[in-house]
């Protein structure tokens, strides 16, 4: 039996690992990032002449719960064609066998190193509003992202905001989306999903995020789960926007009514956050337009300071001009 | 009269899934025997390099020592106790062979076993070139921690080799023969310097062909070691985090 150099087995690794794309159109460029259970490469579409993302399963077989998420993951994907969700392009199984799914090559940065660049809270509300737009549409069509985190989103060279990695992604009921595929496709995925939610019990397993994850989630209550679990993720990565940034704390009323969102969106309760992204979202808005949020009762001089704070200048205006009156009364009575 | 049998390549387990564990748990007694040819064709290198260096044995008791750590497994039924949800089948023989090795320090019976085992015919003088003709450095892999990490190089490095074993005669079978000469010239013996153009070259042929010939033999590799790792892997679950292992990827 041959014997094998610690470098012969570092080369078998190396070079099994390599997906091997004989027979496809694409021609890969280099490994971009590694998954829960697939890694992702750069390629080059040859027949379009575009750079692509391909994300191929480690191990090779189109049959098996891995490759069955791989798919599922590919075909919710293809369910949500929003312009704050990557698109695919195509699916399909190499010819070492590995399963793979092609995707728009997103050049940018994972948000949690973004938003050490952006210093406003506006901007960085203003990003999270548009995580919040893109979760809501997957909502609309009946599919929870159930791994909602900084790590998985990505913002593009030009600015967009892209939520990735819907791997974990399940599916609720048949899609709103009037424009859904007519085929049986929900049962489909329902059953698939029957797999993805015997993976987060059969081994006493949770799929998910520490420390992002509903406590529903965290406790593998997957048939219970709904659009309030992501709202769970959501509050922890608002709260993330707003504290990662060590040199600033926020404090006064801006403090107070954000972290009341915070607050309300990460209930351990579900029945106590918000009932969809949109109220969610709405509040966010409101916040940013300098009106009351629903998430916190303000006291009297609250309510006035945000007044004078969203009307400075016409309060300004019409103090400026009753000061000038009282001063040419004065003048006259004189 | 001890039974020496043979283990050689083509004495595989046939390529059902996780069929190894079944079948050493099976009513058949011939099934539960190729469910150990299979074990011990990938094991029992490792085990014997385990016995050398974590029990400090000299050579002949540890080829003792595995002989009978095989045969006992199948005497004793001891799969049938491997619990797939508490550890993997790696970790669960090598605290198997700990507990032998203890027994039979324990009790004078070696000589007893030796009369009665079957012995298998295993090229323990490989495995000592392998150590370096007897050069130990047991100081190195004291820790629990390094030791098993010795174990588990060990066994992919016999998981491989039985790949390659099955390649080569895959190769020969699909007159393949040239590819697989490239894939031992780049993969096995190549160093940092070998490059495709000079592979080419040295065979006269274009460099397109040495890169077809390499997807292939290694394509082939990659499927005929997964194929023998889903042999000994107890479940999906166990073939992931040991696939993981095998390659190098990283487990999650």
């Amino acid at each position: 039996m041959e014997h094998l150099s610690d470098r012969a087995l570092a080369r078998l690794r190396n070079g099994a690992e390599i997906p091997d794309l004989t027979g496809t159109r694409y021609r890969l460029l280099g490994q971009v990032a590694r998954g829960g259970m697939g890694i992702v490469y750069a390629a080059e579409d040859q027949d379009l002449q575009r750079r692509v993302a391909l994300k191929v399963l480690e191990v090779p077989g189109a049959q098996g719960e891995l490759a069955n998420r791989l798919l599922r993951e590919a075909r919710v994907l293809a369910r949500l064609e929003h312009p704050g969700i990557v698109p695919v392009h195509d699916v399909g199984t190499l010819a070492d066998g590995r399963v793979f799914y092609a995707m728009k090559f997103v050049e940018g940065q994972q948000l949690d190193k973004y938003i050490e660049s952006v210093t406003p809270t506006p901007d960085r509300l203003r990003i999270f509003l548009r995580i919040c737009d893109a979760v809501a549409f997957a909502h609309a069509r009946g599919v929870l992202h159930r791994d909602l985190k900084p790590a998985n989103v990505m913002v593009g060279s030009f600015g967009e905001v892209l939520v990735m990695d819907w791997g974990l992604a399940k599916i609720l009921a048949a899609p709103s989306d009037p424009d859904a595929p007519t085929r049986d496709f929900s049962s489909i995925d329902r059953a698939k999903e029957t797999d993805g939610a015997s993976l987060v019990t059969d081994h006493g397993r949770v799929m998910g995020t520490p420390g992002y994850m509903s406590p529903e989630q965290a406790r593998g209550e997957v048939e219970g789960l709904d659009a309030r679990s992501d709202i769970f993720s959501l509050g922890v990565l608002l709260r993330f926007l707003l504290s990662h940034r060590p040199s600033e704390r926020s404090s006064g009323r801006t403090g107070r009514a954000l972290e009341a969102i915070c607050v309300k969106a990460c209930a351990q309760g579900r029945e106590d956050r918000y009932a969809t992204v949109q109220e969610l979202a709405a509040d966010i808005s409101r916040y940013l337009d300098g009106l009351a949020v629903a998430a916190y009762r303000e006291s009297i001089f609250e309510r006035l300071a945000r007044f004078y704070g969203r009307y400075r200048f016409f309060i300004l205006l019409i103090a400026a001009y009753l000061l000038v009156r009282v001063l040419l009364v004065l003048f006259y009575h004189h | 009269m001890p039974q020496d049998e043979i283990i050689a390549g083509d004495a595989r387990f046939p390529a059902t899934r996780w069929s190894v564990i079944e079948a050493s748990r099976s009513a058949d007694g011939a099934e539960r025997q190729r469910a150990l040819e299979t074990l011990c064709q990938a094991y029992w290198k490792p085990v014997y390099k385990y016995v050398r260096l974590r029990w400090n044995r000299t050579p002949e008791d540890a080829q003792d020592l595995t002989q009978g750590f095989f045969a006992e497994m199948l005497e004793r039924e001891l799969l049938k106790r491997f619990d797939s949800g508490k550890s993997r089948l790696r970790t669960y023989l090598r605290l198997c062979v700990d507990s032998f090795v203890m027994n039979q320090d324990k009790a004078a019976s070696r000589q007893k076993r030796g009369g009665e085992a079957q012995h298998l015919a295993l090229d323990f003088h490989g495995a000592e070139e392998e150590l370096g003709n007897g050069t130990i450095d047991a100081a190195a892999i004291a820790s629990p921690e390094s030791l098993e990490e010795f174990f588990e190089k060990e066994w992919v490095r016999s998981l491989f080799a039985l790949a390659i074993e099955d390649l080569r005669a895959l190769s020969a079978e699909r007159k393949r023969d040239q590819a697989f000469q490239l894939f031992e010239a780049y993969d096995l013996d190549g160093d940092d310097h070998t490059s495709y153009q000079q592979l080419a070259q040295r065979y006269a042929i274009p460099v397109t062909d040495v890169t077809n010939a390499l997807a292939w033999v290694r394509r082939e590799f990659r499927r005929i070691a997964l194929e023998r790792l889903r042999e000994i892997c107890s479940s999906d679950e166990e073939f992931r985090r040991e696939t993981k292992t095998a390659f190098g990827w990283d487990a999650h």
